[in-house]
């Protein structure tokens, strides 16, 4: 039997592995796929925990959260290959021009 | 006309002058802007004369104008009042103005500021013709301040010329110093009535003031009056003032501005009856200032100065009048006064114009020949102001020192000091006259005196004429003024002069004392050198008042702003806004290396900000 938990379970799981993704890789493509990773990992809890509770608001936030994931990538993509196009280079460790 | 619209054009006449001269007055150039400005005055003349006929008939009754509510919360309405008093004001103020805008057109010409010039003139106007138009003190007040600025703007006309500059400071600071006693007297007007308005102030004052507020408010607005008309303590910016244009030292110091003072008393004039106390002070300051002012006026060697200290003892016998309540008197002296001071000022204007210039009298005489126009002209003033009948500055000024001994006690010693300021007048005035006109000439190089133009010349002899009749209109046979007068003053016991041979007898000790003066003049200045050293030379100096007051006030107080300027302010106020920055700096230093640039650095902190709430969360949730 499949109980909420294991939803939880590997919600959990994907969420550390995007968080892990985002501390450990220098690729700013990779860091945006974990970053959907994440959301992703958020989405599953939400509707696990919705149809738990029996509630419809567990829903509505992830679509709330899919549109936003699609307007950050729209605007993130765009940044990524500006910045590629200019630097040669999505190594986050070499854009580092606001070092205080 | 309805005499509403009238009244209004009185006002607003100068009012579109000064708009159109600040905006037009250079398109207008010289010398269409003076003819401008001299229309501007000269319409509210007219206007003033149509609607006060009725006035002159004894058939007019007072008139308020309102134009618009102004400040509604404090019950205050921008109107004006028509009664007899503040047309007779109007009609002076007017009528010597535009005399003297006149005048200017000739005086001023060749001024880089020709039309400037005439754009402070008309807004003098305007702003004295507010003064005496008010129906209220809060409107007062505004034309009262108006008039400080556009004095200050026309003495330091020149301002190229330091001295010019800090003679039209001076006047405004020390005019502040009475401003404040105007401003705190307004304060309790309102307390006490719970409105500025004329009406409703000098109709219930004595059912609504106690003698006490009474005597306070008094006080404080004689403190105002000093400032504006030049009293003791504070007549020391009018000499000074001298350095203005003298068309200027005419309408300023003869007709407008130093008349404020003696018409706030005429009109609040019900106050001060209930104020016995500042009624006789007020009396005190005129006697003392009258003789005072006439002392230093015997050794002054500048033309302008001799008649702006003679102001300043003149104004102290409109004083005495308003203090011994013989309002009348003094109304009918301040008019007298407006038409042979501005005559005088106007002729030592034009002595100056002829000399190109010069003004110290050590460099005159023999003018007589030279100039006999003016000659004649300042002859007649001279004989006005000395109290010679039938001229009016004699009608005038016997009536006050007449009204003054006609009270007895105190009174009688201020007579007395009025009796000596007018001996002294008629000597120091004699003196002005022979220094100038008589005698061998001493003119600098170059030098060749001349009459002034006709522009100039009119004005001279319409004063001159005004000053020989203008004090018929009151004699003791045909009391013009008197009746004139009378519906303002109804609710105050007015001081009268003695009648029968009292009278007779004062007004031949005043013109014996005149005669006096004038012989002692002349037996001294007859001779080419009369020697004026020792006390002539304190005297010279104004008992060294202005001196003491430049160490005692001038003097601490630029200490004290250099203080604050170089002390508190550079080193309190500046070093704690050095150090808001430094601060800032310093922390940022301390801050910076957390900004490294990697983001996934930023990322780690975040995730353990994260991790720290959450444990934080469980543990307060008693699950850890």
């Amino acid at each position: 039997m499949v109980t909420p938990g294991w939803y939880m379970a590997l919600g959990a799981v994907l969420f550390v592995t995007g968080m892990a993704g985002i501390l450990l890789r220098r690729n700013a493509l990779v860091m945006f796929m974990s970053v959907e990773l994440m959301l992703n990992a958020v989405n599953l809890t939400f509707v696990a925990a919705g149809r738990e509770l029996r509630v419809i608001e567990g829903q509505i936030s992830v679509l709330f959260v899919m549109v936003v994931a699609a307007a950050e990538v729209v605007v993130g993509l765009a940044i990524i290959v500006a910045v590629f196009r200019r630097r040669g280079t999505a190594s986050v460790d070499a854009l580092a021009d606001l070092r205080g | 006309m309805s005499a509403e619209l009238l009244v209004s054009l009185v006002l607003l006449f100068p009012l579109v002058g000064t708009v159109l001269l600040f905006a037009f007055g250079r398109r207008l150039g010289e010398p269409l802007a003076g003819v401008v400005g001299t229309l501007s005055v000269g319409g509210a003349f007219a206007a003033a004369m149509v609607v006060s006929a009725d006035f002159f008939t004894g058939t007019g009754t007072a008139e308020t104008v309102r134009w618009f509510a102004w400040l509604p919360a404090l019950g205050v309405d921008i109107e004006l009042r028509w009664d007899a008093l503040s047309s007779l004001m109007a009609l002076v103020v007017t009528g010597v103005g535009g005399l003297i805008h006149l005048y200017s057109i000739g005086y001023m010409r060749g001024d880089p500021r020709f039309p400037r010039f005439f754009a402070y003139l008309n807004l003098f106007v305007t702003s004295m013709l507010v003064l005496v138009l008010a129906n209220g003190f809060a409107v007062m007040f505004i034309g009262w301040e108006l008039v400080g600025l556009s004095s200050y703007l026309l003495i330091s006309f020149w301002f190229e010329r330091d001295s010019a500059a800090a003679a039209g400071k001076k006047a405004f600071v020390v005019n502040r110093v009475g401003d404040v006693g105007f401003i705190v007297a307004l304060m309790l007007v309102f307390s006490s009535f719970g409105t500025l308005s004329f009406d409703g102030v000098l109709d219930t004052a004595p059912s609504v003031l106690s003698p006490g507020t009474a005597t306070a408010i008094a006080l404080l607005l004689l403190l105002g009056a000093v400032g504006k008309s030049a009293q003791l303590p504070l007549f020391v910016w009018l000499p000074d003032a001298m350095e203005g244009p003298t068309p200027v030292s005419a309408l300023i110091h003869a007709a407008t501005m130093v008349t404020a003072g003696v018409y706030l008393v005429a009109r609040t004039a019900v106050i001060f009856e209930m104020a016995p106390a500042a009624a006789a002070t007020v009396g005190i300051v005129g006697a003392a200032t009258a003789l005072f002012a006439a002392t230093i006026a015997l050794a002054q060697s500048d033309i302008k100065r001799v008649l702006a200290y003679s102001t300043i003892s003149q104004l102290g016998f409109m004083f005495l009048a308003v203090g011994a309540a013989a309002h009348v008197a003094g109304v009918f002296h301040l008019m007298t006064h407006a038409f042979f001071k501005a005559l005088l000022f106007l002729g030592a204007g034009a002595v100056i114009h002829g000399m190109a210039g010069e003004q110290d009298m050590a460099r005159m005489g023999g003018l007589r020949k030279a100039m006999p126009v003016t000659f004649a002209v300042m002859a007649v003033g001279w004989l006005a102001i000395t109290g010679i009948p039938p001229l009016s500055g004699f009608w005038s000024k016997d009536e006050i020192l007449a009204a003054v001994f006609g009270l007895g006690g105190l009174w009688t010693v201020l007579w007395a000091m009025g009796m000596l300021a007018a001996l002294l007048t008629a000597f120091y005035m004699t003196r002005m006259m022979w220094r100038t006109f008589f005698g061998a000439p001493r003119w600098a190089e170059g030098v060749h005196p001349h009459d002034p133009p006709m522009s100039m010349r009119i004005p001279l002899v319409v004063l001159a004429v005004l000053s020989v009749v203008g004090g018929l209109i009151n004699t003791p046979w045909r009391l013009g003024i008197e009746h004139f007068l009378a519906p303002v003053f109804a609710a105050v016991h007015l001081t009268h002069p003695p009648e029968g041979s009292t009278l007779l007898v004062l007004a031949a000790v005043a013109v014996g004392v005149a005669v006096v003066g004038i012989a002692a003049g002349i037996a001294r200045y007859r001779t080419e050198h009369a020697e004026e050293t020792g006390v002539w030379h304190t005297l010279g100096r104004g008992y060294f008042v202005d001196d003491v007051y430049g160490q005692v006030f001038a003097r601490t107080g630029k200490l004290g702003a250099a203080w604050l300027a170089f002390r508190f302010d550079a080193r309190g106020i500046d070093r704690l806004v050095e150090g808001t920055g430094s601060l800032t700096r310093r922390a940022g230093l301390l801050l910076r290396p957390l900004q490294t640039g990697f983001v996934r650095s930023y990322s780690a902190g975040i995730v353990l900000g994260a991790v720290a709430l959450l444990a934080w969360f469980l543990w307060r949730g008693g699950v850890l």
